[in-house]
């Protein structure tokens, strides 16, 4: 640090100071050339980047599968539990007809069909969702399992992305996980945590008249509404909001309520 | 290379060492020291941003203007550090997920700015890349000696690799859960700052001087 002021009051005080035109120059010189350069890496590196961001998704959605309770019973003889993708269209909750699962995967999310949200109803801070979304479907005996719901929401600093598993009920939580998010190591970033992700297994969305009453509080669950709440993590008070706020949006009436609605109904077609 | 090119190189990773003498960059040295594959990555970004950031602000140093001189070294810093942090995303998909915001973090990593502000600044392209890879070489040290511990004692593993068979695992090593969390790398860090400075006695700092006991101005 002693030679960083020594330095500073030396050479660089004897140097004439140059006008403001110059000053300006250089400034939109360098800001220039920062930009093309930022620019630059960040096109040329975009595909690799989805690529990547699409196996990551790929392995979450299987890890999840594999962590489900009672996943077991339902390996086949085919020996494996893999879901079937869908894409439902959000607004009617129906399973699409004329978007094949295909179709829209190999699409990023910036590029699918949106519709904007208005602030009042955007309760996970997304601005716009789209119009369809994948999920994911596990049957036995012709029922439906469970049924994984891509999510995404504004977390403390960036947006969270992940998935949650809802029982073919379409009313109890199976599990959640995040596959991208940018909390803060050691304390918002604990919502990878296992330990902390199985403390939703099991909770209820809704209550008795439809409301959705699930969120993550500060203490411990207890009372009547324990069965909707989940611990929150010490330390992250703004993650937790954002993971309730995730998790009420999509099962809310802008997000997969509609299709949950059919579910619950025991015919979403 | 000339032995005082050498030189220059090898004085900030010991002597100089920006870590251990001028405790700088230590947050970072907090963060991503739990595992040797990450602190290996945080290493290597910060070794490219630290060469390129000194190179680039030595060749601008004769047109900047002093008034935005900070400003303008830390765009080019932090250009550098989004370009590094793009590549991560798009090679090293895993382990950038794993240094989350600590790659975009090192814009704010003192050592650049410092080595940028204090060296690069009256020295040509060729002493400041020397400057910058010796600077990077003498942070990665201190991060490559504390992960190693860190790994070794709290997960008993070497990049990944079990060395310690962890009792759970069926091995008899029982993992010191201690060193996985943040607060063990201060004492790891701080050990070493102890270590260095008992070794090379002229690091050690003269005493602050004692500031005379006067009654406190009453306020007003």
């Amino acid at each position: 640090m002693a030679e960083m002021i020594r330095a500073m009051g030396g050479e660089g005080q004897a140097r004439r100071e140059p006008g403001p035109l110059h000053t300006l120059l250089v400034a939109l010189a360098v800001c220039g050339t920062c930009a093309a350069v930022v620019t630059a890496s960040v096109v040329v590196l975009r595909p690799y980047q989805v690529a990547n961001r699409q196996w990551d998704r790929e392995m979450q959605v299987r890890a999840l599968v594999a962590g489900l309770p009672g996943i077991s019973d339902l390996v086949t003889e085919a020996g494996d539990a893999r879901p079937d993708t869908r894409v439902v269209e959000l607004a009617t909750g129906a399973y699409a007809t004329d978007v094949t699962a295909e179709q829209l995967l190999a699409t990023s999310e910036d590029e699918r069909e949106s519709v904007r949200l208005p602030r009042e109803r955007d309760l996970a801070g997304i601005g716009s969702r789209p119009r369809f979304a994948p999920v994911y479907v596990l049957e036995r005996e012709g029922a439906v399992h469970t049924v994984i719901l891509p999510v995404s929401g504004q977390g403390y600093l960036a947006t969270m992305r992940g998935y949650l598993a809802l029982a073919g009920d379409g009313g109890t939580i199976r599990g959640i996980t995040f596959t991208e998010h940018g909390e803060t190591p050691g304390l918002g970033a604990e919502i990878e945590n296992p330990v902390w992700q199985r403390l939703w297994r099991g909770k209820r969305l809704r209550d008795e008249d439809g409301n959705v009453r699930v969120r993550v509080v500060r203490d411990a669950p207890s009372g009547p509404d324990a069965v909707h709440q989940v611990q929150g993590i010490s330390g992250a008070t703004k993650t937790g909001d954002g993971v309730s706020n995730l998790v009420r949006f999509w099962v809310g009436p802008d997000g997969f309520g509609p299709y949950l609605e059919r579910l619950r109904e025991g015919g979403a077609q | 290379m000339s032995t005082s090119a050498l030189r220059a190189l090898a004085r900030p990773i010991v002597d100089d060492n920006p870590v251990t003498m001028q405790v700088l960059g230590i947050c970072s040295a907090l963060a991503v020291t739990r595992r040797l594959d990450t602190a290996l990555l945080m290493s290597v970004s910060v070794i490219c941003v630290l060469t390129l950031s000194n190179v680039s602000i030595s060749l601008l140093r004769n047109h900047l203007p002093r008034s935005i001189r900070l400003i303008v070294q830390i765009t080019v810093i932090a250009t550098l550090v989004t370009v590094v942090d793009q590549l991560l995303r798009a090679f090293a998909w895993e382990l950038s997920r794993q240094l989350s915001v600590f790659v975009g973090l090192i814009v704010t990593n003192c050592i650049v700015l410092g080595r940028g502000d204090s060296f690069a600044m009256f020295h040509g392209a060729r002493a400041s890349a020397l400057d910058g890879l010796g600077n990077g070489l003498g942070y990665a040290l201190v991060l490559v000696l504390v992960a190693s511990v860190r790994e070794l004692l709290g997960s008993g593993s070497l990049l990944g690799v079990p060395v310690l068979v962890p009792r759970d695992a069926g091995g008899w090593y029982e993992p010191a859960a201690l060193l996985l969390l943040p607060p063990s790398a201060f004492f790891l860090i701080g050990g070493l700052v102890w270590a260095v400075r008992s070794w090379k006695t002229q690091q050690v700092e003269a005493a602050e001087p004692v500031p005379e006991a006067a009654a406190p101005e009453p306020v007003r």
